[in-house]
C-alpha cells in the first residue's frame, strides 16, 4: 500500500469515529428524549433532555471539532503531508 | 492602509473597536438618564453601527480578484471563526430563534442541535478539502471536480435558489428592525436595510465582508448576552444564567400547570392580528416525537454543510490546517449565542408569567396591561395584542399574543431594563441580519460572475471587467431580494428553514461524494443536483398547497429529506451506469485528500 493510501485509510478511520460521536449526540440520544427527561441525572438542575438541547450537545460538538482537527494534524504529520510555507 | 500591517494588528484594532463600542453604550445610557428620547436612542444605535460597517467596507475596497473573491486567503483562524459566526447567525438566529423556542418549546430546539451539529460535518467532510482545492466559489469546485459546464451551471442554480430564499428573510429582518428602531414604514425600511448591506460588500467583496463581519459579530454577541445576564441577576435568578436557571425552568412548568393551556374559539382568534401567537406548548417538556425532532435536526445539519455562503468562508484561510481549526472557532463563537437563546426564552417567559415578579402581567387586569408603555408601542407595531375573551377583566395566558419575531426585541422592555438595552439589541439584530445578507448576496453574485460569466460566457474577460460585472450583479440581486422581502411571503424563521432544505436537496451529496467517492462522475452529479432539487421542491409544493399531510411525517420544514435521498440514489445509480471519471480526475481527487502541496486550481 502506498504512503498516500495508508494516509487516506487513517483519515477515513478518524472520520468514522468522529461521525459516530456526532451521531450519538445529534441523533442517537434524542431517540430517547422522553425517557431521558425523566432521568434523575440533572446537570445544573435542568431536566436531562432539555439540558442536552440547550448546552450539552452543542458543547460536545465544539470539543469534538477541535479534537478531530488535532488528530487529523497528527495523521498528516505522521506521513509528512503537513503543509509547509509557500505551499499555497 | 498597509495590508500586511493590518493583518498583524488585528487583535489591537478590534480591541480598540470593542472598547469604543462599550464607551458608546455607556454614553448612550448617560444620555438616556439626561432625558434623551427613546426614538433618538434607537436611531443613534442603528445608524452609528451601520456607519462604522460602511466605513470598514469602504476602507477594504479592492480591485484585485483574489481579494474580492477570497479576501486574499490570509484571514487568521480565530478571526475567520468570528466572521463565519456572524455570517452564519442571521436575523433568524438573533431575532427569531429564541421566539421560536419560546412558542414551540422542545420541537424547535432541534434547530439549536441542527445548526451546531452541522459544523462537525463541515469540518470532517468538506471544509479542509475544498480549501485544498483552492476554488473561488462552491460551483467552482463542482465544475472542476466533475468537469463540464452543465455540472457547474446546476450548482449555480441550486446555490442561487437556496441563497436567494435565505437572503429575502435577512432583508426582511433588517427591514423589521429598521422600521421599529427608526420608526419608519416597513416597506421603506426594507430599502434602508438593503442600502446598508450593499455599502458593506460592493467595493471590497469578500475582503470587505470579512472585516465588517468581525465587527458585526462583536456588536451582536454583546447585544445578545448583555440583556440575558442583566435580566437574570435583576430577577434574582443568578449572575450566570446558563448554569443557574433550573429553578426558573421548573417554576415556568408549575405556572403552566396552574394557568393551563386554554384553546381559544375560532371566532375569538379571528380578532387577533395575523401572525401573532399565544403560548400553547410547555416550556421544557419533551413535546415532540423523536422523529419530528430528529428529522428537523438532520435537515438543518445537512443544510449547514451545503450552504455555499458558509463554505466559502473557509476558502479565505491561509492553509488547510487553519481551515479545519477555523471551523472549531466558528462553532465556539456560535455556541456563545446559541446556548444563550433558550436562557433568553426562559427569562422572557418568567418575566411575563410570574405574578410574583413586578413585570408579570398574567393575572393583572386587562386595563392595567393596556396602559403599559411598552405594550402600547409593540401593539402599535402590530407585534403584540391582548383581548379579554372570557370577559372576567383579568389577563389570562391564552389572552396574550405576541409575534415570535418580537420576543428578543421586546424582552428588555418587558423585563424593565433601561431603553438603551433595547437600542443595543436592535443594533445587534441589525448586525446579525446584515452580516448574513452580505455573505449571501456575495455568494450569489460571485457564483454568477465567476462561474457563469467568466467560466462559461466570456473566459477571456480581464479582471477589471469581471469585478464590474460582479458588482452590478450584487446590486441587482440585492434589489430583487428587497422587492420580494417587501411582499412578506413567509416569516423569517420559516424562509430560513426552507433555504436549508433547498441547499441540502441539491448540493449535499454532490459536494460530499466529490471528495469521498472517486467513482462519482459528471453525469451522476448533474442527476443528483437536478433530481434532488426537483423532487424536494415538488414535495414542498405538494404538501404546502395541495396535500397538507405528506408522508412519513416529513413536513414543509423537512422536505430536504426527500430531496437529499433522491439526490443520493440518483447520483449513485447514474454514476455507476455511466463511464468512470478519467485518470486525471481521479488523480485530482487523490491530491485533494493530501493537505500538502499546491492547491488544485493553483497548478492549472
Amino acid at each position: 500500500m502506498s504512503k498516500q493510501e495508508q494516509h487516506w485509510e487513517k483519515t477515513r478511520g478518524l472520520l468514522f469515529i468522529t461521525l459516530a460521536i456526532w451521531f450519538v449526540f445529534s441523533i442517537g440520544i434524542f431517540l430517547f428524549g422522553a425517557e431521558m427527561q425523566e432521568s434523575s441525572i440533572k446537570p445544573f438542575g435542568y431536566p436531562l433532555t432539555y439540558w442536552f438541547t440547550c448546552q450539552g450537545s452543542l458543547a460536545i460538538f465544539v470539543i469534538l471539532i477541535f479534537w478531530f482537527a488535532g488528530r487529523q494534524e497528527k495523521i498528516d504529520d505522521e506521513f509528512g503531508f503537513t503543509e509547509r510555507e509557500g505551499d499555497q | 492602509m498597509i495590508k500586511g500591517k493590518f493583518i498583524d494588528n488585528l487583535p489591537k484594532i478590534y480591541g480598540i473597536y470593542t472598547g469604543g463600542f462599550l464607551v458608546f453604550i455607556i454614553l448612550m445610557s448617560i444620555a438616556e438618564q439626561a432625558g434623551m428620547s427613546k426614538e433618538l436612542i434607537g436611531i443613534f444605535f442603528v445608524s452609528f453601527t451601520v456607519l462604522i460597517y460602511a466605513l470598514i467596507g469602504w476602507l477594504s475596497r479592492t480591485l484585485q480578484s483574489d481579494a474580492y473573491y477570497v479576501a486574499g486567503r490570509q484571514v487568521p483562524t480565530v478571526f475567520n471563526g468570528m466572521a463565519t459566526a456572524a455570517d452564519w447567525m442571521s436575523g433568524a438566529s438573533f431575532v427569531a430563534m429564541a421566539g421560536g423556542i419560546y412558542f414551540k418549546g422542545y420541537g424547535y430546539m432541534a434547530l439549536l442541535v441542527g445548526w451546531t451539529g452541522g459544523y462537525v460535518l463541515v469540518a470532517a467532510l468538506l471544509a479542509p478539502y475544498l480549501r485544498k482545492f483552492g476554488c473561488y466559489t462552491v460551483p467552482d469546485f463542482i465544475g472542476t471536480r466533475y468537469g463540464g459546464n452543465l455540472a457547474r451551471f446546476c450548482a449555480v442554480l441550486v446555490l442561487t435558489l437556496a441563497s436567494f430564499t435565505y437572503v429575502t428573510a435577512q432583508i426582511n429582518a433588517t427591514g423589521r428592525i429598521a422600521s421599529v428602531a427608526l420608526d419608519i414604514p416597513f416597506n421603506i425600511a426594507v430599502y434602508v436595510g438593503l442600502a446598508s448591506i450593499l455599502m458593506c460588500s460592493m467595493l471590497g467583496g469578500m475582503r470587505a465582508v470579512t472585516w465588517t463581519q468581525v465587527a458585526q459579530y462583536i456588536v451582536l454577541i454583546i447585544a445578545y448576552l448583555l440583556p440575558v445576564f442583566w435580566i437574570s441577576s435583576n430577577i434574582g435568578a443568578g449572575f450566570f444564567p446558563h448554569f443557574m436557571l433550573a429553578d426558573e425552568v421548573a417554576r415556568i412548568a408549575e405556572l403552566e400547570g396552574q394557568f393551563g393551556f386554554v384553546k381559544n374559539s375560532a371566532a375569538d382568534m379571528a380578532t387577533v392580528p395575523k401572525g401573532l401567537a399565544q403560548i400553547t406548548k410547555a416550556h421544557s417538556e419533551v413535546n415532540a416525537t423523536p422523529w419530528a425532532f430528529i428529522s428537523l435536526a438532520i435537515c438543518m445539519m445537512a443544510g449547514t454543510a451545503s450552504l455555499p455562503h458558509v463554505m466559502m468562508r473557509y476558502f479565505t484561510t491561509p492553509s488547510v490546517r487553519t481551515a479545519r481549526r477555523s471551523v472549531g472557532w466558528s462553532l465556539f463563537f456560535i455556541f456563545l449565542l446559541y446556548s444563550s437563546a433558550p436562557m433568553l426564552a426562559t427569562l422572557s417567559k418568567i418575566s411575563l408569567m410570574d405574578p410574583n415578579l413586578a413585570t408579570g402581567i398574567i393575572g393583572k387586569s386587562i386595563a392595567e396591561v393596556q396602559a403599559l408603555d411598552w405594550y402600547q408601542n409593540w401593539n402599535q407595531a402590530k407585534l403584540m395584542f391582548v383581548s379579554d375573551f372570557n370577559g372576567n377583566g383579568t389577563l389570562e395566558l391564552n389572552e396574550f399574543f405576541m409575534k415570535g419575531d418580537a420576543v428578543v426585541l421586546a424582552t428588555p422592555e418587558i423585563a424593565g431594563l433601561p431603553y438603551v438595552i433595547s437600542g443595543l439589541v436592535a443594533a445587534g439584530g441589525m448586525a446579525a441580519a446584515m452580516s448574513t445578507a452580505d455573505g449571501l448576496v456575495l455568494a450569489i453574485s460571485n457564483a454568477l460572475s465567476h462561474d457563469i460569466y467568466y467560466k462559461i460566457i466570456n473566459p477571456k474577460a480581464e479582471t477589471a471587467k469581471r469585478l464590474i460585472v460582479a458588482r452590478i450583479l450584487l446590486v441587482i440581486i440585492g434589489f430583487a431580494g428587497a422587492t420580494i422581502a417587501a411582499l412578506e411571503i413567509n416569516d423569517i424563521l420559516g424562509s430560513v428553514i426552507w433555504a436549508f432544505d433547498f441547499a441540502m436537496s441539491g448540493l449535499f451529496f454532490p459536494l460530499v461524494l466529490g471528495v469521498w467517492w472517486k467513482r462519482a462522475n459528471a453525469a451522476g452529479a448533474v442527476a443528483g443536483m437536478l433530481l434532488g432539487l426537483g423532487s424536494g421542491t415538488a414535495y414542498l409544493v405538494w404538501v404546502k398547497w395541495y396535500a397538507g399531510a405528506g408522508f412519513l411525517g416529513i413536513t414543509t420544514n423537512t422536505f430536504g429529506l426527500v430531496g437529499a435521498t433522491v439526490s443520493l440514489v440518483a447520483m449513485i445509480v447514474v454514476s455507476l451506469i455511466t463511464e468512470a471519471p478519467d485518470s486525471a480526475t481521479q488523480k485530482m481527487v487523490d491530491d485533494v485528500r493530501v493537505p500538502s502541496g499546491k492547491t488544485i486550481l493553483g497548478k492549472q
